[in-house]
C-alpha cells in the first residue's frame, strides 16, 4: 500500500501500473500539481473579489452586489463574462506585442509565487532553498509587467502611472526585504517550508512584532492598493498604467491586483503567523491547509477595511515616508535583531530546532520582544518630536535660531 | 553525442532566449525593446544558472538585473527621450565593429571547442562531481575570515560609494534642495 | 549533463554580441546596455566553469556575486552620468558629446 505523500507522486505509480511510459507519467504529474497550485488562485479570486466588493460596500453604507445568485456571489461571474464578450481594443500607436504581453506577465508574476507557499507540511508546489528570495525576485517582475503597460499605450496618464509604479514599488522593496531578513534569520533558513517549521513553538509576529508591522505596510505598498493605489489614482491619472486596455485584459489586470492583494496576506501569514502549524496540523495536513486559510483571512479583511476608510496619500509623501520612516526603522530593526539573535544563541536561551513546546521557547521570545519594545519606543519617540517640530513650525510658534544667536552676540558685544 | 533529455532541451530553449535577446537588444531601433530584449537575455541567463545547480544566483539575477536594472535603464531611456532619436542606429565604424566581433567569437569558439574536439581532444567536458556546495556555504564562504569577507565589505562600500555619487552627478542642480 | 563547452560558446557568442554592441552603437543608453550583456557572459562562464570543474569550492559563485554588485555599481553610475550629459547636452549620442576635444 503506497503511503499518500501528495497526489502528483501517488499518482505516477498508478499511471505506470496502468502502462503509462514513466517518464510521461512523470510529466502528467508534475503538469497536474503545476495546473493545480495556478488555478487554485485564479478560482479564488473570483471569490476574493466578491468579499472585498461586499466589504467595501458596508464600510460606505450600501449593501454592495446582492442581484446574482445568493448574496450575489455569483456577481463575478457574471462580471467575467461580460469582460470576455467585450471588444477588445488595441489603441492606434500602441506597441503592440508588449501591450498585449502586459496582462500575461502581470498575472504570471503573482501567480508564480503560488508555487513556494506552504499549503500543509507535505503540500508545497516546490519547497526551494531559496523560497523567500524567489517570491521576491518573482514579484518584482510585476513592476516590470506594468511599466510595459503603461508605456505601450501610448496614453500619457499610462505612462505617469507607469512612472509612480518605478517610484513606488522600487522604494518599498527596501524594507519589504530588509524586515524579510528577521525571519530568515530566525528561522536559519530561506526555504518558506522551514520558516514555517522554525514557527511551531512561537509565531515571529510575537517574536518581531516591529518587522511585522513593517512588512505589512511594505506588503500595501507593493500590492498599490489603498492608502497607498498612486498607480492608478482616479482623481489624479483616471485609471493610471491600464486606462487603454479593455475587455479580458483589463479583467486580468483586475484580477492580478486582487489576487496580489491576497497573495501578499497569504506571505504574511506564512512569514509571521506561522503559516499552516495548528494543532492536529501535522496529522491531517488538510488541517493545516485550512489554518493558513483562516490566518489569511485575518490579516485579508483588515487591509479591505484600510483600503475602503483610509484617503489616498499624495505621492512625495509615499516616497518619503518609505525613505524617511520605514527604511531607516527597518535596518535598525535588522541590526538589533540579528545581535539579540546572535546574543541569544551564545546564551544558550536558543530552543532546539523543531522544538514544540511553548515555554522552550519564552526565554528567547522575551528577550527580543525587550529588543522590539526598545526600537518602537525609540521610534515612536523620534517620530513625536519631528512631528511636534513640523507642528511648531507650521504655526511659526517657535523661535528662530538665527535670532536667538545674533541676540546673544550683540549682548555679549 | 548528446542525449536529448529534458535538461538539453532547457539548455537550448535558454539559448535561443540568451543570445536571440542579446542579438535583439544591439540591433533594435527602439531602445524600450531594446531593454526588454535584454530582459529576455537576462532571464535566459537565470535559466542557465538554474541548470548549473546555482538557484541563489538565478534568483538574484531576477531581483537584481531584471527587478532593478533593466527597469532603470527603461527609465534612464524615458528621461533621455532616447526613443525619439531613433535617425541613426550604429555609427560610421560599425562594419569594423561587426569584423572585430565577429573575430572575437571565432577565435573563443575554436579556443573552446579545440580542447574537446582537437588533437588531444580527450576531455569529456562533464562536471568532475555531482557533489555540489549547498546555498549554506556560499553564506558562509562570503563571511568567513579566510575566504571572502574582505572582498565582501569592499563590495558593500563600493555600492554605497557607488550610490552616493550616482545620486551627485545625476542631482538637478538648478533646482534648490534646501527644503 | 550538457557538455561544458556549449555553455562556453553561448558565453563566447553574448560576450562577442555585447562587444559589438559596444563599439557600435551610438546610444549610451544602448552601450550601457550591451555592458551588461557583456557582464552577464562572464557570469554564465565563472558559473558554468564552477559547476563543472570546481562544484565544492565557492569562488566561482562569490565572483559571480561579486560581478552582480559591481554590474550594480556601474548600471547606477553610468545611468546617472548619462542622465548628466543629456541635461547639458540634450542629447544622449555619443559622438555628439564631444566638449573635450575643444
Amino acid at each position: 500500500m503506497q503511503t499518500c505523500v501528495n497526489v502528483v507522486e501517488t499518482m505516477v505509480p498508478c499511471l505506470v501500473q496502468g502502462g503509462v511510459d514513466p517518464g510521461l507519467a512523470q510529466f502528467i504529474s508534475i503538469l497536474l500539481g503545476v495546473v493545480l497550485v495556478s488555478a487554485f488562485p485564479l478560482v479564488l479570486v473570483i471569490l476574493l473579489i466578491w468579499v472585498e466588493r461586499k466589504i467595501a460596500a458596508r464600510v460606505q453604507d450600501r449593501i454592495g452586489p446582492n442581484r446574482v445568485g445568493p448574496w450575489g456571489i455569483l456577481q463575478n461571474v457574471a462580471d467575467a463574462v461580460k469582460l470576455i464578450i467585450k471588444e477588445d481594443i488595441t489603441p492606434a500607436g500602441a506597441d503592440r506585442l508588449v501591450y498585449n504581453a502586459a496582462p500575461i506577465i502581470a498575472m504570471l508574476s503573482v501567480i508564480l509565487i503560488w508555487a513556494v507557499v506552504p499549503f500543509s507540511p507535505v503540500h508545497i508546489g516546490v519547497d526551494l532553498d531559496i523560497g523567500v528570495l524567489y517570491f521576491t525576485a518573482v514579484s518584482s517582475i510585476g513592476t516590470l509587467a506594468i511599466m510595459m503597460a503603461g508605456w505601450s499605450s501610448n496614453n500619457k496618464y499610462a505612462l505617469l502611472g507607469a512612472f509612480r509604479v518605478v517610484a513606488q514599488l522600487l522604494s518599498y522593496e527596501v524594507p519589504f526585504v530588509l524586515t524579510l531578513l528577521v525571519p530568515v534569520m530566525l528561522a536559519g533558513s530561506m526555504s518558506t517550508q522551514d520558516i514555517v517549521w522554525g514557527q511551531v513553538g512561537m509565531w515571529y509576529i510575537v517574536v518581531a512584532p516591529i518587522s511585522a508591522l513593517i512588512f505589512y505596510i511594505a506588503n500595501l505598498g507593493e500590492t498599490g492598493r489603498a492608502p497607498f493605489d498612486l498607480i492608478e489614482a482616479e482623481s489624479e491619472l483616471v485609471a493610471g498604467y491600464n486606462i487603454e486596455y479593455s475587455g479580458m485584459k483589463f479583467g486580468l489586470f483586475m484580477a492580478n491586483e486582487f489576487m496580489h492583494a491576497f497573495t501578499a496576506n497569504l506571505l504574511f501569514a506564512v512569514v509571521f503567523l506561522g503559516g499552516w502549524w495548528g494543532p492536529g496540523a501535522t496529522e491531517i495536513p488538510f488541517l493545516g491547509f485550512l489554518y493558513l486559510m483562516i490566518k489569511t483571512t485575518i490579516v485579508y479583511i483588515p487591509s479591505l477595511i484600510l483600503r475602503a476608510t483610509i484617503p489616498r496619500l499624495r505621492v512625495d509623501q509615499m516616497i518619503s515616508f518609505n525613505w524617511k520612516v520605514l527604511v531607516p526603522i527597518s535596518i535598525l530593526n535588522v541590526v538589533v535583531m540579528a545581535l539579540l539573535i546572535k546574543i541569544v544563541q551564545v546564551a544558550g536561551i536558543a530552543p532546539a530546532p523543531g522544538e514544540t513546546d511553548f515555554l522552550a521557547h519564552l526565554p528567547m521570545t522575551v528577550v527580543l520582544l525587550l529588543g522590539n519594545v526598545g526600537i518602537g519606543a525609540g521610534v515612536v519617540t523620534v517620530l513625536r518630536n519631528a512631528g511636534r517640530r513640523d507642528r511648531m513650525e507650521a504655526q511659526d510658534l517657535v523661535l528662530e535660531p538665527n535670532d536667538e544667536k545674533s541676540l546673544s552676540v550683540t549682548v555679549a558685544h | 553525442m548528446l542525449e536529448l533529455n529534458a535538461q538539453s532541451i532547457a539548455f537550448f530553449i535558454f539559448s535561443v532566449l540568451v543570445l536571440g535577446g542579446a542579438i535583439g537588444v544591439v540591433t533594435s531601433r527602439n531602445l524600450i525593446h531594446g531593454a526588454l530584449y535584454l530582459i529576455v537575455s537576462l532571464f535566459g541567463g537565470a535559466g542557465f544558472f538554474v541548470l548549473l545547480s546555482a538557484p541563489f544566483l538565478a534568483a538574484v539575477q531576477v531581483l537584481v538585473y531584471i527587478g532593478a536594472i533593466a527597469i532603470l535603464i527603461i527609465f534612464a531611456v524615458m528621461l533621455t527621450r532616447s526613443m525619439t532619436q531613433l535617425r541613426e542606429l550604429v555609427n560610421a565604424q560599425w562594419w569594423l565593429s561587426a569584423i572585430v566581433g565577429i573575430a572575437l567569437f571565432v577565435l573563443l569558439a575554436v579556443a573552446v571547442i579545440l580542447p574537446v574536439w582537437g588533437v588531444d581532444g580527450t576531455n569529456p567536458n562533464q562536471p568532475v562531481s555531482d557533489d555540489i556546495a549547498t546555498i549554506q556555504d556560499l553564506g558562509v564562504a562570503l563571511v568567513d575570515g579566510n575566504q571572502y569577507v574582505l572582498p565582501f565589505e569592499v563590495a558593500s562600500l563600493l555600492l554605497t560609494a557607488a550610490m552616493i555619487g550616482a545620486i551627485f552627478i545625476a542631482r538637478d542642480t538648478s533646482v534648490d534642495m534646501d527644503d | 549533463m550538457v557538455p561544458l563547452w556549449m555553455y562556453l560558446l553561448v558565453g563566447a557568442g553574448l560576450f562577442c554580441i555585447g562587444v559589438y554592441g559596444v563599439l557600435a552603437r551610438r546610444n549610451a543608453v544602448a552601450i550601457l546596455m550591451s555592458i551588461e550583456l557583456m557582464l552577464t557572459a562572464v557570469n554564465i562562464n565563472l558559473v558554468a566553469f564552477w559547476r563543472y570543474v570546481t562544484p565544492q569550492n565557492m569562488s566561482g559563485q562569490a565572483f559571480t556575486a561579486f560581478v552582480f554588485v559591481v554590474a550594480a555599481a556601474e548600471a547606477a553610475v553610468g545611468l546617472a552620468i548619462i542622465i548628466s550629459i543629456y541635461r547639458n547636452r540634450r542629447s544622449v549620442i555619443v559622438e555628439e558629446v564631444n566638449v573635450l576635444r575643444g
